[in-house]
């Protein structure tokens, strides 16, 4: 680790002001960078410290949700007004990390967590993630838990979270501030696809705050779930996850949101499913048609190839559950 | 009322939950500096230089130890599995990892900002990253068990026998690399005094430690004095005395001031050992009624390069005297590496190879359309078939009978994918375990101070198993008092030697030198009773010590008056005796599993667990569960979670954390019912214990794999089993 100078701001205005800086970072649940800087993964010279500003609210309504983003994964999870309303993204956090972590990390942060890929997390390993042009030995090499969908030549690593996978399939929007002011960003927006640049991985411009997510409440958010699978049964990152969202009329499905996680180089949303289920009779034949469309465009490794199997029966099953 | 046996809560517990137990890296020693370790990043070839200019000039850098200003060490003589390096004596890089600097500076903070700024160049050479690539260079390890006996033996003709079975297998079984990770990091406290040095250090093996530095430094053993009171775990990782203890004192020299070096938990993968990877090739053959005819266990285990020590992990031990087999034939091969040099884990040689032993004969008993306990009970050994022994005492028929029982065994059907719960499938499987009965030296010193209070010493190690408390529950037996007038001390050098922690030994080893320690200190007490005026004419040995009073016929005496003479010492030294000749030593065990797996998502989960044990007799009930529940979930992980991934290219670890080195969390851990076999094996040592460190997780992985196969019609020869392998 390398040594930082921390910034106490006293409002979100002049912790914006002081990420200005060059090497500055936001700090807030710590519960990835700290663990980032101590592997001199994340070199930051000043860390400017969010914990204290007020924005840790949980906002439900009618019409829909607001978190702000200093809201506690654990607090989300457990608000009785998200677990009805947006069972998804409930469900999706629980499945997350430790008790320990969720109560320690930020909705905001999460979305900003890196990917777990062990060549990325290593300084004595190249990565172009890392060090842009160091190239990429994952792709040849352990490469088990690695994505599989909007992979390119220069990286192959998997997006980490779930609360991300669930945001998805609940038109999540993000609120941002920076220097020129305040903007909003669609979730499926937020995080890019490596391509030739690996090392930018959301479109946040430089010293750029995320300070809330607002979630529409909808008949599909109601109707949904999270399933996800994984080599042990808690504190596991996932090895496919699937978010599914309904809209149902009846025994009739007006309208399907589904995205994946553990498989692609971002959450993913997965259009060819949704495509196969919209105005369909939510039947075992239409349901599992559409599951069986999943992953279209993967590009797997021999390590990792069973996650577009896995990734067509964890759809199914998702659906399955969803529907019923 | 007799406290050996009882389930009584640990002494050191408190101490321990409050944070009061001292760990090695807690001690307070002024003006202590910090040492951080640099690593390589590549795995074959030499340090062609150092780039220290940016490190060197980084606040609070005492010193940058390289092999090119490191002080010269001696490799230590009659160290058994004395570690040969990487102690920073030359620049010969030999795996990925590898120590190739030490900084030193006034905080941790400082030495590791330096210790991140210090630059090397390599010539990089040709690095042997791949087992199987490099199978057909295997070899036969030069000092296998530590020369005790030879790497194969054989009875009768295994290959001839093996073509007249009616039923054969022919199989190989592979278990990755798999780390320690207890939860205590390596950590050791250096401070020189002239030519005199004290570590404290995180060990489980003290008089290790002060023999191998003695040898490293060129100083006199009575010179190095080693501190350890609590260890937070070891699991085998701190039986030998690994390089950055050394490397501690080396520092404390360098700079002339205490030095304390703690491994970060990505240090511990290249550090401080780990189980080999194993390819075991099996091969057995039995009659069509299920008498075993043909056995044959060849294992390879993964090594560093020759010149850092040597490792052989004992998979085919078991194999030899587990089942009456007539025709048996084991053999041991190394095949070398660039990797650190690996070590003992947990259940050495047998969690490996009984996985495969017990895996290759579920195999078989499915191909005999046989019960798998049923085929164990045909080929029962009732005498060590290798050896021609009797066994010092063998429970192994009641621990099936009692373990099947609680597990409900009969009411498994055979066919695999018949059991379901819903759309899950259930599966039951089962194997034997085993772990010989070992036994070392040892030293005890005891003293009853004037208020009757008695303490006892030891230069053993509490693991975490309970060593304190069942040496007091011991002492309070022997002695016919209670245990809270008794401390049992361990862990310095400067007390009476004890054994290292590990092979399961160190309640079979202490136990007898403090019962004769105590006995010792008894006759001492009557002597001076006699010897008082009055008492001439008692016999010493008619006398009894009986609540704080010495009584013989006609005459008492209390303690307190004869402790107005001043205290009593005693000191007991016991050593094993010709048992080993003699008897066959062996704890034994049933495990039985039960695992639900998903047949869509291949998710496997261990939802029921029954083991049975005879390990003898059993000194505390509870810290006896804790260690067969921590032994069970020890196989759980090595069953279903932990595996060390190696990237090829490079021959470096990738995952070298606790998230992605999988191991068992609770929601993996079923309710496990572990069950005593009453034993009391007198033949093997005066308490008749078998010790139980090691048994409980010997056959757990294979009792999972058995379930996993029967549960799936799938046979997964590898551990850890994954989604991929019954998707």
């Amino acid at each position: 680790m390398q040594a930082f100078t921390l910034t106490q701001p006293s409002n979100i205005q002049s912790a914006v002001a002081a990420a200005s800086e060059p090497q500055t970072k936001y700090i807030a649940g710590g519960t990835d960078l700290l663990q980032l800087a101590k592997d001199d993964i994340e070199t930051p010279r000043q860390l400017v410290d969010l914990e204290p500003l007020p924005m840790s609210g949980i906002h439900a309504g009618p019409n829909g949700l607001r978190l702000e983003a200093l809201a506690r994964m654990s607090d989300v999870a457990a608000h009785p007004a998200v677990v009805h309303g947006w069972p998804v993204l409930s469900q999706a956090l629980l499945a997350s990390a430790s008790p320990q972590i969720r109560n320690m990390a930020t909705v905001g942060g999460n979305l900003l967590q890196r990917t777990r890929c062990g060549y990325f997390r290593d300084t004595g390993f190249a990565c172009n993630k890392r060090v842009p042009g160091s190239g990429c030995p994952a792709i040849n090499g352990e490469n088990r838990m690695h994505a599989i969908l909007g992979v390119s030549d220069h990286c192959i690593a998997t997006n980490p979270g779930d609360m991300a996978v669930a945001m998805m399939v609940l038109d999540a929007e993000l609120e941002l501030i920076g220097r020129n002011g305040t903007r909003k960003v669609a979730i499926g927006d937020f995080h890019r696809l490596p391509a030739d640049t690996p090392h930018i991985e959301t479109i946040l411009r430089p010293g750029e705050l995320i300070t809330g997510i607002a979630i529409p409440a909808s008949a599909a958010a109601r109707r949904s779930g999270y399933l996800k699978v994984r080599d042990r049964a808690s504190f596991e990152f996932a090895v496919v996850s699937a978010a599914v969202a309904l809209d149902m009329d009846g025994g009739t499905i007006r309208s399907a949101r589904v995205a994946a996680g553990g498989v692609g180089t971002k959450p993913w949303r997965l259009p060819e499913v949704e495509a196969a289920l919209t105005g369909k009779p939510a039947r075992a034949a239409t349901l599992q048609e559409a599951a069986g469309r999943a992953g279209e465009g993967a590009k797997t490794t021999a390590m990792n190839a069973f996650k577009l199997v896995l990734l067509r029966r964890a759809v199914l099953r998702a659906l399955q559950t969803v529907a019923a | 009322m007799a406290m050996i046996g009882q389930p009584l809560d640990r002494i050191d517990g408190r101490a321990k939950v409050t944070g009061a137990a001292k760990y090695a890296a807690e001690f307070r020693v002024p003006n202590a500096v910090h040492a951080v370790l640099v690593q390589s990043t590549i795995a074959a070839g030499s340090i062609t230089g150092f780039d220290l200019k940016e490190a060197s000039d980084m606040p609070g850098v005492l010193a940058i130890i390289t092999p090119n200003n490191a002080g010269k060490l001696t490799h230590p003589e009659n160290v058994p599995q004395a570690v040969a390096g990487p102690l920073l004596q030359n620049k010969d890089i030999l795996f990925n990892g590898q120590h190739v600097a030490l900084v030193v500076a006034e905080t941790l903070e400082q030495a590791q900002s330096a210790a991140s700024a210090v630059r090397l160049t390599y010539t990089r050479g040709e690095a042997a990253t791949s087992m199987d690539a490099m199978l057909g260079q295997a070899y036969p390890p030069k000092h296998f068990r530590n020369g005790a006996r030879p790497p194969d033996t054989s009875r009768g003709n295994a290959d001839e026998s093996f073509a007249t079975g009616a039923v054969k297998m022919d199989a190989t079984y592979v278990t990755p690399i798999e780390h320690h990770n207890p939860m205590e990091p390596h950590a050791t406290i250096a401070a020189w005094d002239g030519d005199r040095v004290t570590v404290w250090t995180a060990t489980q093996g003290i008089s290790g430690v002060q023999s191998t530095l003695a040898g490293q430094f060129g100083i006199d053993k009575a010179n190095v004095r080693a501190i350890c009171p609590y260890v937070g775990a070891g699991f085998g990782s701190k039986g030998n005395t690994w390089p950055p203890a050394t490397l501690a004192a080396l520092a404390a020299r360098t700079v002339r001031r205490p030095v304390k070096l703690v491994l970060s938990r990505s240090q511990m993968y290249t550090s401080n050992g780990y189980r080999p990877r194993t390819v075991q090739k099996l091969k057995i053959a039995a009659a069509a009624d299920g008498a075993l005819l043909s056995m044959r266990h060849d294992g390879f285990s993964s090594m560093s390069r020759p010149s850092l020590g040597e490792f052989a992990e004992p998979v085919a031990l078991a194999t030899e005297m587990l089942y009456a087999c007539p025709n048996v034939a084991v053999t041991h091969r190394l095949v070398a590496l660039n990797a650190a040099l690996p070590t003992y884990m947990r259940a050495p040689g047998e969690a490996s190879g009984v996985y495969a032993l017990e895996s290759a004969m579920d195999e078989m008993a499915v191909a005999l359309k046989m019960d798998p306990i049923a085929f164990r009970l045909k080929n029962y050994a009732e005498t060590d078939p290798h050896e021609n022994k009797p066994f010092a005492s063998k429970a192994l028929r009641a621990c099936y009978e009692q373990g099947a029982r609680a597990f409900g065994w009969e009411k498994r059907s055979a066919e695999p994918r018949s059991m379901r719960d819903g759309n899950i499938l259930i599966g039951w499987g089962f194997a034997t375990s085993t772990y010989p009965t070992n036994r070392m030296p040892s030293a005890v010193k005891i003293r009853m101070e004037k208020d009757a209070r008695v303490v006892l010493q030891c230069g053993t190690q509490d693991i975490g198993t309970g060593t304190y408390t069942v040496m007091t529950q011991v002492a309070a037996d022997t002695l016919g008092i209670p245990m809270h007038h008794i401390r049992f001390e361990l862990g310095d050098s400067n007390m009476p030697p004890g054994p290292v922690s590990g092979g399961s030994m160190t309640v079979a080893s202490v136990s007898p030198s403090v019962q004769a320690a105590c006995r010792a200190l008894l006759d001492k007490i009557k002597d001076r009773a006699v010897a008082q005026p009055g008492w001439g004419g008692q016999s010493r040995d008619g006398l009894q010590l009986r609540d704080g009073q010495v009584v013989g016929i006609g005459q008492q005496i209390s303690l307190a008056t004869l402790l107005e003479h001043g205290p009593i010492e005693a000191e007991a030294k016991t050593q094993p005796g010709d048992e080993k000749k003699e008897f066959s030593m062996h704890a034994f065990g049933a495990q039985f599993a039960e695992v639900r797996v998903d047949p869509d998502l291949g998710e496997i989960r261990v939802s029921r667990y029954v083991g049975a044990f005879d390990g003898g007799n059993i000194l505390n009930a509870k810290t006896a569960r804790s260690q067969l529940i921590g032994g069970i979930t020890y196989g759980i992980g090595m069953a279903l979670h932990e595996e060390t991934l190696v990237d090829q290219e490079t021959g470096r670890i990738v995952n070298t954390n606790v998230a992605e080195y999988l191991m068992p969390v609770n929601a993996d851990v079923p309710d496990i019912q572990t069950i005593i076999v009453p034993n009391d094996d007198k033949n093997s040592n005066p308490l008749g214990v078998k010790g139980i460190g090691e048994l409980p997780m010997v056959g757990v992985a294979a009792a999972i794999a058995n379930a996993v196969y029967h549960a799936t019609g799938v046979r997964v020869r590898k551990v850890p089993i994954r989604i991929e392998d019954v998707l």
